[in-house]
């Protein structure tokens, strides 16, 4: 298998030959994909390719008929989302999906594993913590979530899935319906958890924001991928652009 | 105080009673759906059966009171193993509300013929336990203590609940199922098992409700058809998944039967639909609806 640009980074999430079908409808036709360890790996296509039924058949939110899908080093194929969410993967969905009538700062508390936050654990992520990254939802922390504005709703939803100390982050459309600064904001908010360590599985129509956060990028047709490689080697074919991105 | 006034009084305080016993039933009604998705048609027959436990708890033992927390945790029992398995695997079908409705219909079916078999087709008599006979006067009014004792244990298992659901996590965690339990189960938590447990709760609730109900009503295989239709309009009324909803509309409701009955003894029975479809066409997602489905 090849594998661009890996720099013999280990791989971490693999997904092999995946099927999933929403009713008689064929969704994701065999798809295949790595994200190694620390990387930020970008699924980009036009709209109903099936970008979001990807990340939600790793998350167990939609149930693939055949393929692999294997966690560092575990298969979680078919697994309901609690089980994948307890192996170390965190959703940000599309919509953001927030608890409308909880506070924000129970919208993050539910978002901790078994309840109790590990304070044994030096890097396990706090309140407090949550807050010093992201100062909006502090002010706001006795807030419903139906309260917040779109910005502040994808940092919850963003701090939500942080609080479980997910080691991969499957993101989808982290930028939609924001303002240019908000979006700027979000950016930065990703690379600075990418750096902590976190890898990232990065759906986004925005391209900027993709491509300046993205190691590797994997370009989606119509239920298939077309187009797997570096952000340089995507930026040196503009055919592969046209044919998956532009409309 | 004058008679008239009296009578308003105890027709009101009559209406509280059956209201109270409502909301016990229609409260794990509108949970059960509001977190699943699932209108469970026999959830009126859990609190029949409970009353049943009762009755033969009471053969047994001779005692109200261990009827009271035995028939309701036996209930509460049925209602968890229909859960685990049966409900579980006819959703795993992926029939969509086909497979739920039929098979809680199918329940219903079952429990009714279950205690004709067993208990046969004629009305038990449970005695109200000798401590909560009679009549109690307060300000120059006459109340009959039984129906005060239910309003109370109503309250105090209604205090029980408002904490669960707002002072614990598990609450919070069904909060958020209510509006979404993907969402929810993409977050670590185990909804099959939280879900359960709420069965496992509604359940003992519409028990508890029974075995308030048995000494009452008299225990027959009818006992379950008005409160079950009137928790049906609660749940529709109130919003599906709306446990304020319920509260709201379930006491409204008992007062309407009270007083419906009092004043306007031939339109009572469609009194409560006409109450429905009234709302329905100003508010067709109830009172406190949250879902857009
Ligand atoms: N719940 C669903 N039921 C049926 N079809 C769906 C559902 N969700 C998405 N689809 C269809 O699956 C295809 C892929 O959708 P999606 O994964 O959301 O695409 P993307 O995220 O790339 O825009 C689309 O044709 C869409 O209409
Ligand atoms: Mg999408």
């Amino acid at each position: 298998m090849p594998t661009w640009g890996m720099g013999g980074c280990s791989v971490f999430l693999e997904i092999n030959d995946l099927n999933t079908y929403y009713g008689p409808s064929h969704v994701l036709q065999g798809i295949s994909l790595t994200v190694a360890k620390g990387e930020i790996v970008a699924l980009l296509g036009r709209n109903g390719m099936g970008k979001s039924t990807t990340l939600k058949t790793i998350m167990g939110l939609a149930k693939p008929k055949s393929g692999q899908v294997v966690f560092q080093g575990n298969s979680i194929f078919g697994n309901p989302p609690h089980k994948v969410s307890m192996a170390g993967i965190g959703y940000v969905p599309e919509e953001r999906r927030i608890f409308p009538n909880l506070s924000v700062e129970d919208n993050l508390l539910i978002g901790v594993k078994g309840g109790v936050i590990d304070q044994s654990n030096p890097d396990a992520w706090t309140l407090e913590k949550m807050y010093e990254v992201f100062p909006s939802l502090k002010k706001r922390r006795t807030n419903k979530g139906a309260n917040l504005s779109g910005g502040e709703q994808q940092m919850l939803a963003i701090g939500r899935a942080l609080m479980g100390n997910p080691s991969l982050l499957l993101v989808d459309e982290p930028t939609e319906g924001l303002a240019p600064i908000i979006v700027e904001a979000v950016r930065d908010i990703l690379a600075e958890i990418n750096k902590m360590g976190v890898s990232i599985l990065l759906v986004e129509h925005n391209l900027n924001v993709a491509m300046s956060l993205a190691h590797r990028v994997y370009l989606m047709g119509k239920a298939h991928i077309g187009f797997v490689g570096t952000v340089k080697e995507l930026d040196n074919n503009p055919d592969a652009r046209a044919q998956y991105l532009e409309v | 105080m004058s008679p008239v006034t009296a009578m308003y009084v105890a027709q009101a305080i009559h209406g509280l009673t059956y209201g109270m016993l409502l909301f016990l039933v229609a409260s794990g009604l509108t949970l059960i759906f509001g977190m699943m998705g699932i209108l469970n048609l026999a959830h009126a027959s859990f609190f029949m059966l409970s009353a049943y436990f009762c009755y033969q708890v009471v053969a047994w033992t001779d005692s109200f009171w261990i009827a009271l927390i035995l028939a309701p945790i036996g209930t509460g029992l049925v209602g968890i193993i229909v859960e685990r398995f049966l409900l579980r695997k006819v959703q795993k079908l992926g029939l969509g509300h086909i497979g739920d409705l039929l098979l809680t219909l199918g329940i219903a079916l079952v429990i009714s013929e279950a205690v004709k078999t067993i208990w046969g087709t004629e009305s038990h008599q449970v005695l109200i336990p000798p401590s909560l006979q009679g009549l109690v006067t307060v300000a120059g009014l006459e109340y009959p203590i039984y129906r005060l004792f239910i309003i109370g244990l109503s309250l105090v298992i209604l205090g029980a609940l408002a904490f669960i659901l707002f002072k614990t996590r598990l609450g919070m965690i069904i909060r958020a199922a209510v509006s979404d339990r993907d969402m929810v189960s993409a977050l670590g938590i185990n909804m099959p098992r939280v879900f359960m447990f709420v069965f496992g709760v509604g359940t003992l609730m519409a028990g508890v409700a029974g075995v308030a109900a048995a000494p009452m009503l008299t225990v027959f295989p009818g006992l379950a058809d008005q409160i079950g239709l009137d928790a049906f309009v609660v749940v529709v009324v109130g919003g599906f998944g709306s446990l304020l909803g319920a509260v709201v509309v379930s006491l409204f409701l008992g007062e309407l039967n009270s007083f419906g009955i009092q004043f306007i003894p031939r339109l009572a029975p469609v009194l409560v639909f006409l109450f429905m479809a009234l709302v329905l066409s100003f508010k067709p997602m109830g009172f406190f609806g949250e879902r857009d489905e």
